[in-house]
């Protein structure tokens, strides 16, 4: 039983260890403590989704998340998926309809887009709505996002 | 804001859970999900000691069918939930629910056993295992007991969990022959706490309600099983002067508490059209 503890797991395919403050969350070891920025702190208690990341395959909120129970884990985010090319057309299709203006929400966003992206079909503009609906974006009034998510799956998934 | 100092720990076996809680008490907080607790330990409304990590445990995961009964794990994630065959064939009222439990990203991690243990009065899964007669199993070293979801409760954030025990499942009866059920609520944001909300589980044979459970939640410190609207639906062929009668009884046996979001008389409001709704809905089904 102690206030901090040694953490091996993978982050963006690199593995990593590192010693961490049992009280530390996800975002502020990896923000902090390796440096990667993309992942953002809105509301700090999970209503904004700017600290969305993916954990073992399914996004999370970073922020509700303790550093010491990522141990093992597969963790991915902003900066690795753009790397890899996994989000290469959600981030056109952002850029192309205006889909991000201060930016802050966007690595969340794109993050959360993904996941919807994995139902391997179109959905409905009601639906992507209520899948974005665990995150805020203070500048763009949403549209603009949901029809870059749209224009995607419509790519992605031709019949 | 960051949280505070405390300890943590990550016991592999439900025994060694139980060893800490004993020995801890108040001072521990079981970490399950994380999704309520970590806010609270972000915004320093809590400061435990001591997190006691349960996500290990094999004992507590899992959904399963035995006799009649869907056993739900403490551990089995809301998404898990959602995408178990065994709760949309035979918890229709959960598998309803399940979508407007708090958001994707909330739903991979929190936990059906975190959600009942909080007992947060706005939330969904406390007012179907109501309305379902559910029974709760805790643990802890001084024995194992079964405890039913109506007399859980016990009001605001409180509950029947003493200091040192740990939910360990629910059990939830399968939907019967003859039997439906139907969920609703109203919140401002999809995913969002609702302002209020009713799950409704009864026999419909030809229209005709009986062993009716309409249970309400949102508004008042636990969730509630509104016996005056439910007797007053019982027995009788659904109608429009039915309806009234269940509303009626509804608007006098709900007693909720205004706020920042509503206020008492909207969440009546609500209460009672969502009940008409929800009802209409299981007989248009029959
Ligand atoms: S920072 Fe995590 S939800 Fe807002
Ligand atoms: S682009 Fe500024 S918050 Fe979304």
């Amino acid at each position: 039983m102690e206030e901090a503890a040694d953490i091996a797991l993978i982050v963006n395919g690199e593995a990593v260890s590192r010693r961490v403050e049992a009280r530390r969350h996800l975002v502020d070891f990896l923000r902090l403590d390796l440096g990667l920025t993309g992942s953002r702190l809105g509301c700090e208690h999970g209503v904004c989704g700017a600290c969305t990341v993916r954990v073992d395959g399914a996004i999370v909120r970073g922020c509700l998340m303790l550093a010491v129970q990522a141990d093992g884990a597969d963790v991915w985010t902003i900066e690795g998926l753009s790397d890899t090319g996994e989000l290469a057309d959600l981030q056109d299709a952002f850029v192309a309809r205006n889909a991000l203006q201060c930016g802050y929400c966007t690595p969340g966003m794109l993050l959360t887009a993904a996941e919807m992206l994995k139902a391997g079909r179109r959905m409905t503009r009601q639906e992507i709505r209520e899948f974005l609906s665990g995150n805020f974006c203070r500048c763009t009034g949403y549209h603009a996002i949901v029809d870059a998510i749209e224009a995607v799956m419509q790519e992605r998934f031709r019949d | 804001m960051k949280a505070p100092r405390f300890s943590y720990v990550r016991p592999e076996s439900l025994d060694s859970v139980q060893e800490l809680l004993a020995e801890h008490e108040d001072e521990a907080r079981i970490l399950a999900g994380g999704q309520s607790l970590m806010p609270t330990l972000n915004m320093r409304l809590s400061e435990p000691g001591l997190l006691i990590d349960i996500n290990r445990i094999d004992a507590l995961k899992g959904i399963s069918l035995e006799d009649g009964t869907v056993r739900i794990g403490a551990l089995a994630r809301h998404a898990e939930v959602l995408a178990s065959p065994l709760v949309a064939g035979y918890l229709p009222l959960i598998a309803d629910a399940m979508p407007h439990v708090a958001h994707v990203a909330v739903r991979n991690r929190g936990t059906f056993g975190g959600s009942i243990a909080l007992a947060d009065p706005a939330a969904e899964l406390p007012a179907c295992a109501v309305a379902l007669d559910a029974s709760f199993v805790l643990a802890s070293r001084r024995g194992r007991r079964t405890v039913p979801a109506r007399s859980f409760f016990h009001g605001l954030y409180e509950t029947e969990l003493a200091e040192d025990e740990l939910l360990v499942e629910a059990r939830i009866p399968v939907l019967a022959p003859g039997y439906r059920s139907s969920f609703l609520e109203f919140a401002r944001r999809h995913g969002d706490f609702a302002l209020a909300g009713v799950c409704c589980h009864a026999r419909v044979e030809g229209g005709v309600l009986s062993d009716v459970s309409l249970a309400c939640f949102g508004g008042e410190d636990r969730p509630r099983l509104a016996a005056a609207a439910s007797a007053a639906a019982e027995g009788r062929a659904w109608s429009e002067e039915v309806k009234d009668a269940v509303k009626t009884a509804l608007g006098r046996e709900l007693d909720p508490a205004g706020s920042f979001h509503a206020s008492a008389e909207t969440r009546v409001h609500l209460a009672q059209v969502l009940a008409g709704r929800a009802v209409d809905r299981m007989v248009a089904a029959d």
